[in-house]
């Protein structure tokens, strides 16, 4: 189970509490897991990637177990505690005030 | 008994103001989507109930919202607008080659006709149309593909479609206004576009009497008389009396022709509004004082109207898309500002009050007259 926290905004667009979880196949990848969480709440699509091109939107940041991992490939392996879902994948609005 | 609804979108949410007839007493709901940048909400016209707000932010993009219980619940729409081929480029503000990014949409048009059919206009300059209440949109590539597109380039907002305008009498024929590009006109439902902008010139552009290039506020027109259209342009007031094949300049004794909104009284086609503020880089209104100037001339001949309006220290904008009128007798007349606050003219202008004084930043205004 891999546990994801989405920022205050995507909360009130998708309904959800802080946190959700997300089930994925096989070692959970970036890709993956944004995969799922479009999947499993499609207002979210487009909202953290670019619908166009997949890549992430400037002003979103992806953190984990203390780390920023904003500009790891997509298909690198999220590290084991999020895989484990002893920790989880943090979304992030970048700070930029206003 | 009548009724009647302002949808004001705002840089933090949307707001949803609602009287009965007499215009007086205004109840407030909102925010809605609180945080997110609401360009534009707006009414179909045969389905009062039926409602579409364009939600937007730099963090997480393109959000389409969707009523139908006027405005009292929202759902999600399709937020999926995808450029038709490979987008290539439109010109950056130093004349550089810019790749067509999209980024919002700016307004959204419904159809006069069906409840579930609507335009979008965008930025990058583009134009959406859904056909199934905002589900899905295709883009109307004719527009964002004209020969002249690549030599698009922005305005200080962005290079948006920011005015639609359906011709009632002819639901074929649309007008579009892009800053900074100008205005282009279909035929054929938005397949294919020519640009209207004869008679326009403006200062900025090498050619200033130039074909496209130029930077369109805001056009309006009475539904009575389609042919018939007014605009605000970056600096001057036009009109044009051939659906656009022309334009001449009517900003005559207007204190300053620099301004972003522009609106006709619903029931007389030759009285127009518009809020004219000091120069392109004052966006204020000239002396501190926030007047809207009425002409009932069709043009050229304009009266200040104060009545109820800030006369002194008063140093907000009304942006484009941020004045509406409603179809009651006596029209009244609506614009909200850039400081927040939204203004009602229950009488055509003569006198003003603050329907609502403390929102964020005005974007939009629209006004829905319900039986």
């Amino acid at each position: 189970m891999i546990r994801i926290v989405l920022p205050q905004h995507l909360r009130t667009l998708a309904g959800t509490g802080r946190e959700v979880e997300l089930h994925v196949e096989g070692p959970p990848t970036q890709r993956l897991v944004l995969d799922a969480l479009e999947t499993a709440y499609p207002v979210l699509s487009g909202t953290l990637r670019d619908p166009a091109t997949q890549r992430r939107r400037p002003f979103i940041r992806f953190f984990a177990c203390e780390e920023d991992l904003s500009h790891e490939s997509p298909d690198a392996l999220l590290p084991e505690a999020v895989a484990a879902g002893n920790e989880p994948l943090y979304v992030v609005g970048a700070m930029a005030g206003g | 008994m009548t009724a009647v609804r302002v949808l004001v979108g705002t840089q933090k949410g949307g707001f949803v103001l609602t009287s009965d007839g007499y215009r007086t007493e205004w109840d407030v709901s909102g925010p809605h989507f609180g945080g997110w940048e609401i360009y534009h909400m707006v009414g179909s016209a045969i389905d009062p109930m039926r409602l579409y707000a364009s939600q937007s932010s730099g963090w997480f993009g393109q959000v389409v919202q969707r009523s139908d219980d006027g405005g009292v619940s929202w759902q999600p729409a399709g937020s999926q607008f995808a450029y038709e081929g490979t987008p290539g480029t439109h010109q950056w503000y130093d004349g550089t080659p810019h790749p067509w990014e999209f980024a919002r949409v700016w307004h959204l048009e419904p159809s006069l006709t069906d409840p579930d059919m609507l335009f979008a206009g965008a930025e990058d300059a583009s134009l959406f149309k859904s056909t199934d209440g905002a589900a899905t949109w295709s883009e109307l590539a004719g527009l964002r593909t004209h020969d002249s597109g690549p030599n698009w380039q922005p305005g200080a907002g962005g290079m948006c479609v920011h005015t639609i305008l359906v011709d009632p009498t002819n639901t074929d024929r649309l007008h579009v206004a892009i800053s900074a590009a100008g205005v282009f006109r279909s035929d054929d439902g938005g397949e294919t576009w020519r640009p209207a902008n004869r008679g326009l010139r403006s200062e900025g552009i090498p050619d200033d009497d130039a074909e496209v290039g130029h930077c369109v506020h805001r056009i309006a027109r009475h539904p009575a008389r389609p042919d018939v259209l007014f605009m605000q342009k970056h600096w001057d007031v036009m009109r044009s009396d051939d659906s656009g094949d022309s334009w001449r300049e009517i900003s005559g004794d207007l204190p300053s022709d620099f301004g972003f909104p522009i609106a006709v009284h619903a029931h007389e086609p030759d009285t127009v509004f518009v809020v004219p503020i000091t120069s392109d880089s004052e966006h204020y209104p000239p002396e501190g004082k926030l007047r809207v100037y009425r002409s009932r001339t069709g043009g050229d001949e304009w009266e200040p109207l104060t009545g109820g309006l800030p006369q002194r220290d008063c140093y907000v904008n009304v942006l484009r898309d941020a004045m509406a009128t409603d179809s009651l007798d006596p029209c009244g007349i609506y614009f909200g500002t850039t400081g927040g606050q939204v203004y009602a003219s229950p009488d055509g202008g003569d006198s003003w009050d603050p329907i609502v004084r403390d929102l964020p930043r005005v974007l939009s205004v629209e006004v829905q007259t319900l039986q």
